[in-house]
């Protein structure tokens, strides 16, 4: 009895999981291939790119998590010496610092939410993504306020932009990104690839349990905290595998938190359980 | 002087220092030189607001000055027997701080004169307002002189008929009481050494409560609540008169009630049986010698809240969103209050790589204020409430209430919070 429900629950998952995905397949499965983003995501993370601006619109969770993982960012870049004493507590901590946000066509934090944080922070910002639309608004909005010239986007991939900037930048960040990744050792080869040795590489994603098949993508949806087909379970990734790679390309772990969102606050907070949502911050081998 | 005190605590920020503030002062600059008279305008300043100040470096220009000590508070009721005493542990620290509100602003206009990133513009009096709507996102201000400024955060310290918060058009529940405040600077008979004034006395009247905050050891300063006729009265009378009425307000005796008395002396052997500290010693109040030539003012009271402290772009901050009676010396601590708080969550934001106009800040700000100003200020209107009746069954109720929260320390923390601060240490059994 068991045994037969534990393997349905699974098929369930596997065609709750992936059912928007086989609908944008089949209409656009003839777009031009890419080697580290999926077609169908950039469609649908166009259709919702209007709504990128609006703190109260479908992108409010991504909105409000700034107020963790700015700090997270800030704090790990104090703790491994990065930044300089005099800017601690200061208007701008991350003065100096080149930070790389690198979307990929399909991050969320790039809309600049994430990118236009960090460089008021006075850090050189570069935020990388393939999606057209996506680098458009981003660069409209950030237009808008004069004081953020150390703000700049590119159009591109990453494996593209690793070959000219190797060991370039403090710190990495991929908010919300590796769980849209398909073959996650390029991609993030040639993200360590950018960071100095000694720099950081931050991570936030989401792990890959039953709980979080059921937190990030049942509740979520059901609930519209998320727009339907934003997550695909397949792509979600363990924190200890997340690790190995991370190893395996001279990255350190040394922090791991989980996160948990409250949807009736619209708030996140720390929390020690990872099962869901979590935050990392690598260090590369020197 | 919320205000300016506002701009002083943004401007020295470290995580601000990228901000310019500018602060629209509608008055002229101010001039304050030190005098020998005593200012019949004083504020009873809590040790949250004395911290503030110390922060922001302004107390040091206070204490090089003057100020009055308050080591310890007696309330009691006219019409019984009823009495509460507060002081820190073993009168060690002050529970509050008397400061004239002269000194106060001068004091913080000295540090504002050393922050590069404000600018102050006296005699700024606004003509209107234009507030971030769908084709901008910044306010704008336009002063009567036609000079206008555009900002991305206007914050609203303009007083309780606020016009930043008119423009805003929030709902304002606000209600007169019908009672008017009469403030002089007292001289006491007592020639106390200067330890020992420093005592604040508050004494419920059946038209409202008269105080005596302790200036220096033979000053104090009066702040007396009641009708507005008899105010009236009291500001025409001559001035051996007046300190004729100010002592019969302390020291009349006013008719007891046999139910009253009786139900408060069997308690009274009820707390002494539990071992409990009991109504039977309480300290004597001074008496007045004479007052001040010409310290003698009166002013309306009222009680005022606005539901909302913020909208897009802008926030209220203390009296321009909050009025109370002040039989708790409250008002301007809550209002000190919403500073320190603002001040926190604008250097945090702005430390997350938050803009400064964000509304989830401004909403934090609102949430946190709202929840220690509305118990606050109900607390304060029912006492206010309670005080103001004459109801025998009223009177039995409220004698008893205060002689069992006397007793019990842990009510009398509470009850504390709403007169004096938030720290206390139990351990007296008066004096």
């Amino acid at each position: 009895m068991l045994p037969a429900f534990s393997s349905r629950f699974r098929l369930f998952k596997k065609y709750y999981s992936n059912r928007y995905e086989n609908i944008i397949i089949t209409n656009y499965l003839n777009c031009s291939t890419n080697t580290s983003i999926d077609k169908d995501e950039e469609v649908y993370f166009k259709k919702h790119s209007t709504e990128w601006w609006n703190k109260m619109g479908d992108m409010k969770p991504l909105h409000s998590m700034n107020k963790v993982r700015v700090p997270f960012i800030r704090n790990g870049l104090i703790n491994t010496g990065l930044v300089q004493k005099d800017n601690f507590n200061n208007a701008t901590p991350l003065k100096d610092l080149f930070i790389l946000d690198v979307g990929c066509g399909v991050n969320f934090a790039i809309g600049g939410i994430l990118s236009e944080a960090m460089a008021r922070l006075g850090a050189n910002v570069t935020g990388i993504d393939d999606t057209k639309d996506l680098i458009e608004i981003a660069t409209s909005h950030a237009a808008l306020k004069s004081d953020l010239n150390n703000l700049q986007y590119i159009k591109g991939t990453i494996a593209d932009h690793a070959q000219q900037s190797s060991n370039k930048y403090d710190a990495v960040v991929l908010s919300e990104v590796i769980e849209h990744i398909k073959e996650k050792d390029k991609f993030l080869e040639a993200c360590v690839n950018c960071i100095k040795p000694g720099g950081s590489i931050f991570i936030t994603t989401i792990s890959k349990t039953n709980i979080s098949w059921a937190g990030a993508i049942v509740f979520a949806e059901q609930f519209k905290l998320i727009p339907s087909g934003t997550h695909q379970w397949d792509k979600f990734i363990l924190t200890h595998h997340l690790q190995r790679l991370l190893e395996d390309y001279n990255c350190r772990t040394c922090l791991i938190h989980g996160l948990a969102y409250n949807p009736l606050m619209n708030s996140w907070h720390w929390t020690k359980n990872t099962m869901i949502n979590y935050a990392l911050h690598a260090v590369k081998d020197v | 002087m919320v205000g300016t005190t506002l701009a002083c605590a943004l401007g020295k920020n470290t995580k601000l220092a990228n901000k310019t503030i500018l602060l629209l002062e509608g008055s002229k600059q101010f001039q304050w030189e030190p005098k020998e008279q005593y200012s019949n305008r004083v504020v009873a300043l809590n040790l949250n607001t004395k911290s503030l100040l110390s922060s922001i470096g302004a107390w040091n220009h206070i204490a090089a000055v003057r100020y009055g000590s308050v080591k310890s508070m007696q309330v009691w009721d006219a019409v019984s027997d009823a009495m509460i005493q507060f002081n820190q542990d073993d009168y060690l620290d002050n529970v509050a701080y008397i400061v004239e509100n002269d000194l106060l602003l001068h004091s913080v206009n000295r540090e504002l004169a050393h922050v590069q990133n404000v600018n102050v513009l006296y005699q700024a009096i606004v003509d209107s307002l234009k507030l971030p709507d769908v084709n901008s996102d910044t306010s704008k201000v336009l002063l009567e002189n036609g000079k206008s400024f555009t900002c991305d955060l206007l914050l609203g310290c303009d007083g309780a008929n606020s016009k930043v918060r008119k423009t805003m058009g929030v709902q304002y529940l606000s209600w007169n009481y019908n009672q008017m405040a009469v403030v002089a600077t007292l001289k006491l008979a007592e020639n106390v050494d200067d330890d020992h004034n420093t005592v604040a006395w508050q004494r419920f009247l059946p038209d409202g409560p008269i105080a005596l905050l302790p200036l220096r050891k033979n000053l104090s300063s009066l702040v007396w609540t009641t009708t507005p006729n008899n105010a009236k009265t009291l500001l025409s009378l001559p001035e051996e008169q007046f300190v004729d009425e100010v002592n019969s307000a302390i020291w009349k005796e006013y008719p007891k009630r046999s139910i009253v008395s009786d139900v408060m002396k069997g308690f009274d052997r009820f707390l002494e049986i539990l071992r409990l500290p009991s109504n039977a010693v309480r300290q004597l109040p001074p008496n007045v010698s004479g007052i001040e030539e010409g310290s003698r003012a009166a002013f309306p009271l009222g009680f005022g809240h606005a539901t909302k402290y913020f909208k897009p772009g802008v926030a209220l901050v203390g009296d321009a969103a909050h009025r109370v009676h002040p039989l708790a010396g409250q008002g301007v601590n809550l209002g000190f209050g919403d500073v320190s708080c603002l001040n926190e969550i604008l250097g945090d934001a702005i430390y997350c790589g938050s803009v400064i106009e964000d509304v989830d800040n401004l909403r934090k700000y609102e949430t946190e204020r709202q929840r220690h100003n509305i118990p606050t200020m109900l607390a304060i209107d029912g006492i206010q409430k309670l005080y103001n009746t004459n109801l025998t069954p009223v009177v039995l109720l409220r004698s008893v209430g205060l002689q069992f929260t006397n007793a019990l320390y842990p009510l009398k923390v509470t009850k504390k919070l709403y007169f004096i601060n938030v720290y206390w240490y139990p351990s007296n059994r008066g004096i």
